[in-house]
C-alpha cells in the first residue's frame, strides 16, 4: 500500500511534475519563441538599418563621387570665367557663392547651363554681369549633373545633388 | 598721424588758387604702390565707388566717372582739395548715367552713358555753370550686351572719338560656345567694333551723323589724342578663350598667352583685324582666328594693321594717357602710360596686370620696351581671382602739376602719383 500509494504519489507527482514541466517548457518555448521572434525582428531590423545604411552610405559615396567628377570638369569648362574660387569677375562673369542661383532650384540651374544665359543679365547682390554664357548643350547628362552637384557644394555653398535623372527630366521638356 | 604726416614725403607744389597750404604730402606708404625711385603717391579720395575714367582742370578740380550711379543717383563725382595737400576735402555728385568716358577740351566736360555722350561748360575755375542741363552730342550709340563702355577722346580739330566696343568676343555664331564658328561677314562691324568719329561742339547727332573713324577694334576703353603725332592712339582688349573655344587647337597656356593686348595708332580707315585677325606677339603677326579657318598658324590678312607694341595677353588696357608734363622726368616727357585693370582670361594661369605701365616715346613712336610704372594695385603678390584683386586701375588724367592721377574702379580710390625732385 505504501508502496502503492508512494507510487501512485510518485506518478502523480510526476505526473504533475511533467504536466508542469510541460507548462514551464511551453512557456520557455513560446519565451524563446518570443525571444528568437524579437531577435528576428532586431535582426531584420538592424539588416533593414544596415541595408538603409548601406544604402545611405552608398547615396553618400555616390553623392561624393559626383562632387569629385564634378570639379575635374569644372576645371576643364567652367574654371575661365567663374575662376577657381567661384568668385567670378566683377562686372562681367557672375559669382557661383552666395547666390541662390547655384544653390537654389535645379531645374533653374539646369537651364542656365542647357540654355546659357541668352540676353539676361544677372544681377547678384545689386551687381550686373555683362558677358554672355553660351549653352552647354554637347555636356552630357552625368556631366552636368557632376558639374552642378560640384558647384553647389563647393566654395563654401551647401547644396542638394543634381542627379542624371534631373538633367534627363529637364532635356525631356526642354528640346 | 602727425607722425606719418612729417615723416611722408613733403612737396613744393606752387597751387596759385591755394594760398594757405602749397603742399602735397604723399603718404607715408605711398598708397600701397610700388613706384620707380624718386615717385611718391597718395590716395586723394576713397569710395568713389566704380571709378572708372577721370579728367582733371586747369585749377586742379577732378571729375571722376562712375560705372553707376551712386545711392544719391549720381554718375560723376567732382572732388575738390581746398587746401592744396592733394587730399580731397569736399566731394560733390551729379550727372544720373552710369558709364565710363570724362574728358575736358576747349573749356567743355565732356561725359558719356552706355548710349550717349553730353557735355558741360564750365567756368574760368573749372566748375560747370548748368549742372541740371548738359547738352546731348550724341546719341543712340549701339548697346549690345558686352563692351558697352564708351570711352571718349577729343582732338584739335572739333571733333570727338568714341569706342563702340563690339558686342561679342569673336563674331561666332554662338557666342563663347565651344567649336562654334565665325559669322562672315562679321554684323557686328556696322555699329560696333570700332572707333566713331563725331563733331565735337555738334547737338544731338546720331550713329549716321558720326563717321566709322576705324574698324577691326573688338574694345578700346583707354584711348588717347597724341598731340605730339596728331593722331589718336588706342588700346585694344584682345579677345578671349581660345582654348575654351577651339581645345584641341589652343592649350591653357597658349589661351592665356594669346593674343597680346595692343596699342595702335589710327589713321581714318585703320582696320585693326578682329575679328577675323588676332596679333599674336610671339610669331609677330597677324594670325587669322580659329573662327574662320585659322590653326594658330595661318597667317591674317596682309592688309590689317600691326600694332604700335603688344603687351601680354589679356591684362586689360582701360587707360591711356600721353604724358605732356614736365614734373616727371625727362624720360616720361610725351610717353604712354597705360592703366591695365589686370586679367580673368588667364585662369588656370596665374592672372597678371592690375599696373599701370609705361612706354617711352620719341618723335612719335615708341623708343624702348614697355615697363611697369607703378605696382601692387591689387595688394601684395598680386592676385589670382580678380574679384580678390583690392585694387584695378582704370583711368589715367595729368593735373595741372604734372600729377598722374589713376582711378581704381574695384577699390574706389583715386590715386596721385608725384615726383619729388
Amino acid at each position: 500500500m505504501t508502496r502503492v500509494a508512494l507510487y501512485i504519489e510518485l506518478f502523480t507527482i510526476n505526473n504533475f511534475l511533467s504536466i508542469n514541466s510541460f507548462y514551464t517548457r511551453l512557456k520557455m518555448i513560446k519565451g524563446i519563441f518570443k525571444k528568437s521572434v524579437l531577435a528576428c525582428t532586431l535582426v531584420m531590423l538592424s539588416f533593414t538599418s544596415l541595408l538603409a545604411q548601406n544604402a545611405k552610405s552608398s547615396n553618400a559615396a555616390a553623392f561624393k563621387t559626383s562632387i569629385q567628377k564634378g570639379e575635374i570638369l569644372y576645371k576643364q569648362y567652367c574654371l575661365t570665367c567663374h575662376q577657381a574660387d567661384g568668385y567670378g569677375v566683377p562686372n562681367m562673369n557672375p559669382p557661383l557663392i552666395k547666390t541662390n542661383y547655384v544653390t537654389g532650384d535645379k531645374k533653374k540651374l539646369i537651364a542656365w547651363v542647357l540654355k546659357g544665359s541668352g540676353t539676361t543679365k544677372l544681377n547678384i547682390g545689386g551687381k550686373t554681369y555683362q558677358n554672355k554664357m553660351a549653352p552647354q548643350k554637347n555636356l552630357k547628362d552625368e556631366e552636368v549633373a557632376n558639374i552642378l552637384t560640384f558647384i553647389r557644394n563647393a566654395f563654401g555653398n551647401k547644396g542638394t545633388r543634381v542627379t542624371i535623372d534631373d538633367v534627363k527630366a529637364f532635356r525631356a521638356v526642354n528640346k | 598721424m602727425l607722425i606719418m604726416l612729417i615723416s611722408g614725403i613733403q612737396l613744393l607744389m606752387p597751387s596759385p588758387l591755394h594760398a594757405q597750404t602749397k603742399k602735397v604730402i604723399a603718404d607715408k606708404n605711398n598708397a600701397g604702390l610700388k613706384l620707380p625711385p624718386g615717385f611718391a603717391a597718395l590716395v586723394v579720395a576713397n569710395n568713389v565707388n566704380g571709378a572708372r575714367h577721370l579728367a582733371v582742370t586747369k585749377q586742379g578740380k577732378i571729375y571722376v566717372k562712375l560705372s553707376g550711379p551712386d545711392k544719391n543717383k549720381n554718375a560723376i563725382m567732382l572732388l575738390t582739395d581746398a587746401n592744396g595737400d592733394g587730399k580731397a576735402d569736399s566731394r560733390k555728385g551729379f550727372f544720373q548715367y552710369g558709364g565710363t568716358g570724362i574728358a575736358i577740351k576747349n573749356g567743355y566736360l565732356y561725359a558719356s552713358s552706355n548710349e550717349e555722350v553730353f557735355r558741360y561748360k564750365l567756368d574760368a575755375n573749372g566748375h560747370i555753370i548748368n549742372m541740371a542741363k548738359p547738352e546731348k552730342i550724341i546719341t543712340g550709340l549701339k548697346v549690345g550686351g558686352e563692351h558697352e563702355s564708351k570711352s571718349i577722346a577729343l582732338d584739335n580739330n572739333g571733333n570727338i572719338y568714341v569706342n563702340v566696343g563690339a558686342y561679342s568676343n569673336s563674331c561666332q555664331t554662338e557666342d563663347r560656345a565651344k567649336g562654334s564658328m565665325g559669322i562672315n561677314p562679321c554684323p557686328v562691324l556696322d555699329s560696333a567694333g570700332g572707333i566713331w568719329m563725331f563733331k565735337a561742339a555738334k547737338l544731338n547727332q546720331h550713329n549716321a551723323d558720326g563717321k566709322r573713324y576705324a574698324t577691326g577694334l573688338r574694345n578700346v576703353v583707354g584711348l588717347d589724342w597724341n598731340t605730339k603725332t596728331n593722331t589718336l592712339f588706342v588700346m585694344q582688349h584682345g579677345r578671349d578663350q581660345l582654348h575654351d573655344i577651339f581645345p584641341d587647337m589652343y592649350t591653357t597656356q597658349q589661351s592665356a598667352d594669346l593674343p597680346a593686348e595692343c596699342m595702335y595708332e589710327l589713321h581714318e580707315g585703320s582696320n585693326c583685324g578682329w575679328p577675323y585677325n588676332y596679333y599674336d606677339p610671339y610669331q609677330k603677326k597677324n594670325i587669322l582666328s580659329p573662327e574662320y579657318g585659322g590653326d594658330g598658324k595661318k597667317e591674317g590678312d596682309p592688309k590689317v594693321q600691326n600694332p604700335v607694341m603688344a603687351f601680354p595677353a589679356h591684362l586689360a588696357p582701360n587707360g591711356l594717357l600721353f604724358y605732356r608734363g614736365t614734373m616727371f622726368p625727362e624720360k616720361y616727357w610725351n610717353g604712354a602710360f597705360i592703366a591695365f585693370h589686370g586679367s580673368w582670361n588667364r585662369a588656370p594661369e596665374p592672372q597678371k596686370g592690375a599696373f599701370v605701365a609705361f612706354v617711352p616715346f620719341k618723335n612719335g613712336k615708341p623708343s624702348g620696351d614697355w615697363e611697369i610704372f607703378a605696382d601692387d594695385f591689387a595688394g601684395d603678390g598680386g592676385y589670382t581671382s580678380p574679384g580678390k584683386a583690392k585694387h584695378r586701375p582704370c583711368g589715367l588724367a595729368q593735373g595741372p602739376d604734372g600729377s598722374l592721377y589713376v582711378t581704381d574702379d574695384q577699390g574706389g580710390t583715386v590715386y596721385r602719383i608725384v615726383y619729388n625732385k
